[in-house]
């Protein structure tokens, strides 16, 4: 196996018995970069000096104390602030913005020890499926490359699949961490709201946005999950509860495990292709003793709507800020109203306009109850769904997406055949409810996800589930690009 | 509900967005097939359910009030696109007669 491929586990165990060294990890992700990411285009920077100099300082610090995380080259979706190095956000508009600050996860990953190596291409300001609305050039998935790796989180699921990073954090507001990773045949995760710290995430929908790991399997998910979870003061919708130990939950045993499947997930929407391996990873569920059973989520249908008023509504009040006042881009204009008028105009892409346009609409007086407050309530409706079957069952299971991978510009024109491909994510946002998304075989030669449901801060379930299910399960590796890798 | 040309025009000012003729006649009909979509909500009786802006109940967070260090000047206005004496420096709000 090539070193990009190693798990986290035996990464650490080569750099305890000193076989490897921070430089060497920094040095083969750096060479993996410049070999691949002119096809991939994962990266929209690469922080050489930045990542060696930490290298360096890891290794004349051997005696040091080992973080988690220790050595471990990674990055970081670009709409998560660091220190010094530009966020972007995919935007025109912030091409030029560097924070003063670290957001917390970068923070408790640069405490864990693990080594920033860059920032990744998304879709502007996480508005997106397909990585097509990133404002500087789109992602390719590395198992083809003619098709799209997903999205929002599309640079940091692809940087991982091929082999770039050793993982990445995302943010997923409607499915943006889990959607790709299925594309791209990684594991990804998205925590329960409040798990994980919002602070210097750039806001998208607030009450739906959450920060997650994406890695290539699930044991190295417990491992970030375990640096970059807790309460934190500088997020007030963090939440305070424990933090149970992730990787002794990996038990691989799920006798017993009540597993539910919703019938509106598994039907008509969904490619035969993908049905076919979600039902052949049911079958292998069960002859590993969990108890798999049919139940319905009657309002799932309603889940898109609801999600495309929300996440808009909360969208157009976030992107307020970008004014051209205090920082980003900024066009002169012959007074202020005309400088806020040219900014925003020319700063923003087409997707962000027509969904500020769409929010604002939603929250205007005379629409507000028709539309955002009636969302509201089919928001409550859809968590009272999830309610009823976590009284019964442990975990919901079903596909991550209805298709695998599309081609460029399969689904530009109409943006609500694009929406329609969050379906089966969307809910998991709108409930607050954590799951993940693993590699479960392949359709037409493309990755196909599971995803994997469970109660509010049920982290630990998910991943005991999804770690059992992946021993079990082939590993999917995608090809390697231009030859021989690292 | 459907929405006309002259509403777009009216949310896009809302929204400080400057709209050229051809992207309002382009959003009038993507938000009008969105607007559509979302009208299957009306289907559902929502009476007395009650509406959720967050989902993990949490209140009012409060913290001390103590004197912390925070931002210097220097630093706060470092991605500031115009500034002078400390201050962000915008043209005038109120024009000269």
């Amino acid at each position: 196996m090539t070193l990009m491929r190693h798990s986290l586990k035996s990464l650490h165990t080569e750099l305890a018995n000193g076989s490897l060294t921070a430089s060497d990890l920094v040095e083969a992700s750096l060479k993996e970069i410049e070999r691949v990411d002119g096809q991939v285009k994962a990266f929209l920077k690469v922080d050489h000096e930045g990542a060696r100099a930490v290298a360096k300082h890891i290794d004349e610090n051997r005696s040091a104390k080992r973080g988690l995380l220790h050595a471990l080259p990674m990055a970081l979706k670009d709409n998560i602030c660091t220190d010094g190095l530009t966020t972007t956000c995919g935007s025109k508009l912030l091409a030029n913005y560097t924070p003063v600050f670290d957001a917390t996860v970068t923070k408790q990953l640069r405490t864990h020890g693990s080594i920033l190596m860059g920032k990744l291409n998304m879709d502007e300001f996480a508005m997106g499926s397909s990585n097509e609305n990133s404002g500087f050039f789109p992602v390719h998935n590395p198992w083809d490359l003619e098709r799209v790796p997903g999205g929002s989180s599309g640079g940091p699921v692809a940087a991982v699949a091929a082999g770039e990073v050793f993982f990445s954090l995302g943010s997923d507001t409607g499915g943006s961490i889990r959607q790709p990773a299925s594309f791209c045949g990684v594991v990804g995760l998205k925590p329960t709201y409040g798990r994980v710290s919002r602070y210097g995430l750039v806001a998208f929908a607030s009450s739906l946005d959450q920060i997650g790991p994406i890695t290539k399997n699930v044991e190295d998910a417990a491992y970030v999950m375990q640096a970059i979870s807790g309460y934190d003061p500088m997020d007030a919708t963090s939440i305070p509860q424990d933090v149970p130990d992730y990787l002794s939950a990996l038990t691989g045993d799920i006798k017993g495990l009540k597993v539910g499947v919703p019938k509106e997930m598994m039907g008509e929407g969904i490619d035969p292709g993908v049905r076919a391996q979600i039902q052949k990873a049911l079958t292998q569920l069960e002859k590993m003793g969990a108890i798999v059973e049919e139940v319905s989520l009657p309002h799932a249908e309603y889940a898109v709507a609801t999600y495309y008023l929300i996440a808009p509504a909360e969208a157009s009040s976030n992107l307020a800020r970008y004014d051209g006042v205090r920082y980003g881009m900024r066009q002169e204009g012959k007074n202020l109203l005309d400088l806020y008028l040219e900014t925003r105009s020319q700063g923003f892409g087409d997707e962000v306009k027509r969904r500020i346009m769409l929010g604002t609409y939603a929250l205007s007086s005379g629409y507000y109850d028709a539309y955002y407050l009636k969302a509201q309530k089919a928001r409550t409706l859809i968590s009272q769904d999830f309610e009823k079957i976590f009284a019964k069952y442990d975990v919901v299971v079903g596909p991550t997406t209805p298709n695998t991978a599309f081609k460029f510009g399969e689904k530009t024109d109409d943006p609500l055949t694009m929406y329609l491909n969050d379906i089966c994510t969307i809910p998991a946002n709108l409930a607050g409810l954590p799951a993940i998304s693993v590699p479960c075989g392949l359709a037409d030669g493309l990755p196909v996800g599971l995803q994997v449901f469970g109660k509010a801060f049920d982290e630990a379930t998910l991943l005991r589930v999804a770690h059992a299910f992946e021993q079990e399960t082939e590993t999917l590796e995608a090809p390697t690009l231009g030859g021989s890798a690292v | 509900m459907s929405i006309q040309k002259e509403d777009v025009y009216k949310v896009a000012a809302l929204a400080r967005l400057k709209l050229s003729e051809q992207e309002a006649i382009q959003y009038t009909n993507q938000l009008n097939d969105i607007l559509q979509f979302a009208e299957k909500l009306n289907e559902l009786d929502t009476t007395d359910v009650k509406p959720t802006s967050h989902v993990i109940p949490v209140s009012n967070v409060m913290r001390t009030d103590e004197v912390k260090t925070s931002l210097s000047q220097e630093r706060a206005l470092f991605n500031a696109p115009d500034q002078q004496d400390g201050f962000v420096k915008v043209p005038p709000v109120f024009e000269e007669e």
